[in-house]
């Protein structure tokens, strides 16, 4: 919201140099404002940061390659392997770090598609009404009254093992939720001022939901897609440990925490370390997710009365 | 009231044969069924006496019908209360809730008792002390204890047991009428570990919940008659911050029947999420779709009660 601001402002005034400045000035002090006012939101950016620039630069940064297994199985943490190698000879860092990727990938691709998905589907379904509302709603029932894990259990077994169809599978899962959400966004929005103006003026019901009622979803959106990054992640590294997620060479943090749990005795660094990547990285985006839902809810502005 | 309760059960139906129908044609979509795992474990014979085995299996167990005409089969046998025989266990799948749910129930009653002995609290010193450290640190407690994955805390805090108390994954699970304190001993720890990961929630949801009521008029009031501090908090304040706390733990609880699938198998507890999970990668299809039914219809129900339960604990709310 600020950037669009500040953008429109330059627009009025173009042509002039000092502008610019200024607004990477105020864009500083906002950062800093944030930082103060949000230490742990702040914090969590950090984390994220950090982590997609591991996941960007896993290929330049990892010394060895994910899948390479050229190595004494075991061996505990040393110079050449900070954080040892797994029972396959293979280098622990550089697999925590190409997880970093897959984790990302999984996370972000499947909160994408599925908060999209379900939330055209519940603003739509939600706007329009009547008959087209009502099944849909029962489609979402019976979606939610299915127990998470086991739909995407079932979902794995009858797709088959593959880094896609964890995404696919994370998707289905996503959606309902996003859908009811959303839909109850479209009830209200379908009754305020603008809209009913809108249609006054003879606006069609497709230009009223994409030009009125979508713009108005975006920030309720953007809250569910970053509240919902961590619980895709979680859910393939849970789906891994259960033995029906990502194939078995990919470089995934359930996939080298369920084997690390073999040898947690002998070599607890298969085990520690991918665990520890995965709770940072859910810790830092739930940070962040908190921070970014604060300061879309006005009511939870200022200090206790 | 009644109107809408009827309403409400009636709504059951179409969700309940929707949520049938999913989990029906996916196990149907799964690569491999029942009758080639059990052909192909145990075959040493040539191919083609192994295909014939297959084939009569699959007669036998109605799986060479269309999935349509099985669906219905199975649905007119449920409606009446026949759930089938499990294709693993060779026992009528009846038995095999009978002795799950009451495990999976009391290790779910377990859990939300012990998240809400500590969870509710720290949400509300984490409110009323809101921006300063004892907030951030209960915020970072609660925000660790979603981030920490149960897979991830569960085996550590195995391990801790094992090594540490030397305690061991029981062989045999004693249920709570044979001896009280084996049985709790048993689930004490699954509990915990479940508990961790849901108290963050709760724990967040009281606070939010604390700082939105008080910043509401009546709490206002409340200070200029006067009224003690405490009495504000705990009197006015927090039986409404409550309300949404009440819906959310009904909404896990609905949840945990079914859904402790990873702590179930960590702790070796034999309840109905690990069986699920099993029945899910052995094809034992009548398996899953009879605790899949009963796992959606307590869920269904858990929340019906949660809403009724609503409208009783806020006269405000009216279903009509």
């Amino acid at each position: 919201m600020m950037g669009r601001a500040s953008a429109g402002a330059l627009a009025t005034t173009s042509g002039s140099t000092i502008r610019p400045r200024a607004r990477a000035g105020g864009i500083i002090r906002e950062v800093g404002r944030f930082a103060i006012r949000q230490p742990l939101g702040a914090t969590g950016a950090v984390i994220v940061l950090v982590l997609i620039a591991t996941a960007l630069l896993a290929p330049a940064l990892a010394p060895h390659g994910p899948r390479d297994a050229a190595f004494t199985p075991y061996q505990p943490p040393s110079a050449g392997f900070p954080l040892g190698t797994d029972n396959l000879g293979r280098d622990v860092l550089s697999r925590v770090m190409w997880g970093a990727r897959l984790s990302l990938y999984v996370g972000l691709v499947s909160v994408v598609f599925g908060i999209t998905l379900g939330a055209l589907w519940g603003v739509v379904t939600g706007y329009v009404g009547g008959v087209a509302d009502s099944a849909s709603q029962r489609v979402v029932d019976s979606l939610m009254a299915l127990p998470p894990i086991i739909l995407a259990l079932s979902l794995m077994a009858a797709l088959g093992q593959s880094v896609n169809n964890v995404i696919l599978a994370l998707t289905l899962l996503l959606a309902p939720t996003a859908a009811r959400t959303m839909r109850s966004l479209a009830l209200v929005l379908r009754e305020a001022e603008y809209v009913e103006a809108a249609r006054a003026i003879g606006c069609r019901g497709w230009r009223v939901i994409a030009r009125h009622v979508v713009p108005n979803t975006l920030a309720t959106y953007i809250v569910l897609v970053t509240v919902n990054i961590s619980y895709a992640i979680v859910v393939e590294a849970s789906l891994s440990f259960l033995g029906l997620g990502a194939p078995p060479d990919e470089p995934s943090w359930g996939a080298m925490l369920t084997a690390g749990t073999q040898a947690i005795e002998a070599a607890p660094w298969t085990f520690l370390f991918p665990g520890l990547a995965i709770s940072l990285t859910v810790f830092g985006l739930n940070l962040l997710g908190d921070a970014i839902r604060d300061l879309t809810d006005p009511r939870l502005r200022g200090g206790l009365g | 009231m009644r109107d809408y309760v009827v309403g409400r059960l009636l709504m059951f139906v179409p969700t309940l044969l929707g949520a049938s129908i999913v989990i029906f044609v996916l196990l149907r979509l799964v690569p491999g069924d029942i009758a080639e795992i059990l052909v192909l474990q145990t075959g040493s014979e040539s191919s083609t006496v192994q295909q014939k085995q297959i084939q009569q299996i699959r007669t036998e167990l109605g799986l060479d019908r269309a999935v349509p005409v099985q669906y219905l089969d199975w649905l007119g046998r449920a409606l009446r209360g026949d759930f089938g025989r499990s294709y693993v266990q060779q026992r009528p799948v009846v038995e095999i809730l009978a002795e799950r749910v009451p495990r999976s129930l009391e290790l779910a009653l377990l859990t939300i008792a012990l998240a809400l002995v500590w969870a509710v609290p720290l949400g509300v010193v984490s409110a009323l002390r809101q921006n300063t450290w004892p907030d951030y640190l209960a915020r970072v407690v609660s925000l660790s204890g979603l981030s920490l994955p149960i897979f991830f805390t569960g085996v550590l805090m195995l391990y801790g047991l094992v090594r540490v108390f030397g305690w061991l994954p029981p062989l045999e699970f004693v249920s709570f009428s044979q001896s009280p304190v084996e049985n709790l001993k048993q689930l004490i720890w699954p509990a915990i570990a479940q508990a961790y990961y849901i108290s963050a929630p709760i724990t967040r949801l009281t606070r939010s919940q604390v700082l939105e009521v008080a910043r509401q008029d009546f709490v206002r009031t409340a200070r200029a008659k006067g009224l003690g501090e405490r009495a504000v908090v705990y009197r006015h304040a927090l039986r409404n911050a409550l309300l949404p706390v009440v819906t959310f733990v009904g909404w896990w609880g609905g949840r945990l029947l079914g859904g402790i699938v990873i702590v179930e198998i960590i702790f070796s507890v034999p309840g109905m999420g690990s069986a699920l999970a099993q029945a899910v990668t052995q094809r034992d299809y009548p398996t899953v779709q009879a605790m899949v039914f009963v796992s959606a219809l307590v869920f269904l129900v858990i929340n019906l009660v949660v809403d009724l339960l609503y409208s009783w604990l806020d006269p405000r709310i009216t279903y009509g």
